[in-house]
């Protein structure tokens, strides 16, 4: 007597998950989702920059956002500081969407290809959109 | 020795990534073949293992049990620790497998008192670490799929908002992580501080378990610390499993070394003690039914035994015992 039958068994359930990701992403598309600058408000600058430089952006958005919302609630500390003869308040909604006007193709975009459940929407109100 | 030996290794695999990375520009070959091979090495080698292990021989019925064989119907059996049906094995191994039974069954034998009385109690350290420690690895794994799958089946987001249900800093702390950082260390740890276990350890036990906390720690960091562009990252391994792998240079060296390092650890796999994986399943100590009072199990090593019947002797010698006047069966 072998274990013939309990190994194909082990085979099958194992090739079988080996295989999943594979099958699962055959009509996957590796295109990267870009994400949309163009924004009414971003148009009309001059000069087109963000409060910080883009590299920085990109890894520590999450964590200036958190810093901000707990100097704001906590401490009360509102200003961010001047660019450019710019007074920038640290606020979601004034500073960062007021440019960003366009939640769908800046914000969103990306977190959903990368499965991030951000939860800054359970108090505040995302923006309403105007679709053309 | 068997502490320094798996170290260097580590060491060894996290500065060859480094070194062929940032000095030497390998991205391809770090991010793209090695990750392949290491991916075939690892099938491959599981089939061949578990085919090999399928073609052995079961010379004998050794189920090794740990309660109350079926016998009469007034002796109650003790069911999962016995099993006298497949029902029953499956139910025992189905225990073992997600639930670490025969480790929870762990004893520590102490001596008490001036007279040094033996006592024998119960020790969950080692299931604990090692149920926390497999555990917290699943769900690692499970979350890492949502930089593979494209799109992300719904079911991921409810491991990861389950994980990361504290809210914690941001990116948001996933339990897991720290789990299994802390579950592997404590199994480290207990192989160097326990005397009687270094003594039974050896390089290749404490191998895997570095491994992991390399790898966990490099994902750790990744995640909060020394942060990497995980739009790429997601572009390079969903272009690996739609077999279009595009490498970009724009990725952090730290993701280079996690993936490196978590390539050793699936080519190893197949070769080392991690087989425990598919071996469980198929360990007869574990697999097989104590039914050998039901069922006869055949040795397919027992040589074909040349038998000489009664009836073949007296076929043989039926004149002369007529003769003798020794009675016979057939006249």
């Amino acid at each position: 007597m072998s274990d013939k039958g309990k190994a194909i068994f082990v085979l099958v359930i194992f090739l079988a998950v080996a295989a999943f990701p594979f099958l699962y992403n055959r009509a996957a598309s590796s295109a990267s989702p870009k994400i949309e600058l163009n924004t009414p408000v971003i148009d009309a600058m001059r000069v087109k920059q963000c409060i910080l430089p883009k590299e920085k952006m990109r890894h520590d958005h999450m964590q200036l956002l958190n810093r901000w919302r707990d100097e704001v609630v906590r401490d009360g500390q509102r200003e961010f500081g001047e660019i450019d003869g710019v007074k920038y308040e640290k606020s979601l909604q004034k500073t960062c969407l007021h440019c960003h006007s366009n939640k769908a193709e800046f914000c969103d975009r990306c977190h959903t290809y990368a499965s991030v459940s951000v939860y800054c929407w359970d108090c505040h109100l995302a923006p309403k959109e105007n679709k053309p | 020795m068997k502490v320094m030996l798996p170290l260097i290794g580590v060491v060894g695999i996290i500065v060859i990534a480094i070194v062929g990375v940032e000095l030497m520009g390998l991205h391809y070959l770090f991010g793209v073949i090695i990750p392949y091979a290491a991916f075939i090495v690892f099938v491959v080698g599981i089939v061949m293992k578990v085919l090999k292990w399928g073609k052995s021989a079961v010379p004998f019925c050794i189920p090794t049990t740990s309660g109350q064989q079926r016998s009469l119907p007034w002796i109650k059996q003790s069911r999962f620790d016995n099993p006298s049906n497949n029902f029953e094995v499956v139910v025992r191994m189905a225990l073992e497998v997600f639930l670490f039974r025969s480790l929870f069954k762990n004893t520590r034998s102490t001596l008490k008192g001036d007279e040094g009385r033996i006592v024998h109690g119960s020790s969950k350290w080692l299931w604990i670490a090692g149920i926390a420690f497999h555990y917290s690895f699943l769900t690692v794994v499970l979350r890492h799929l949502r930089l593979f799958y494209e799109p992300v089946p719904s079911v991921l987001h409810l491991v990861e908002s389950l994980d990361g249900f504290m809210q914690i800093g941001v990116p948001v702390l996933y339990m897991s992580g720290l789990v299994l950082l802390g579950a592997a260390t404590y199994l480290f740890i207990r192989r160097v501080y326990i005397p009687q276990v270094r003594y039974i350890t050896l390089p290749n036990d404490n191998f895997p378990l570095m491994l992991i906390i390399a790898i966990a720690l490099t994902g750790i960091l990744m995640r909060y610390i020394a942060k990497v562009d995980i739009i790429s990252v997601k572009d390079l391994l969903v272009g690996l499993l739609t077999l279009k792998p595009a490498v970009s240079s724009g990725i952090g060296p730290i993701f280079y070394v996690h993936i490196f390092l978590v390539s050793v650890f699936l080519a190893y796999f197949p070769f080392s003690k991690l087989m425990h994986s598919a071996g469980v399943l198929l360990s007869p100590t574990r697999n097989m039914a104590n039914n050998s009072r039901m069922i006869r199990h055949i040795n397919p090593w027992n040589y074909p035994v040349k038998l000489h019947t009664y009836e073949e002797y007296e076929e043989d010698f039926r004149d002369k015992m007529i003769q003798a006047g020794i009675p016979v069966e057939k006249e």
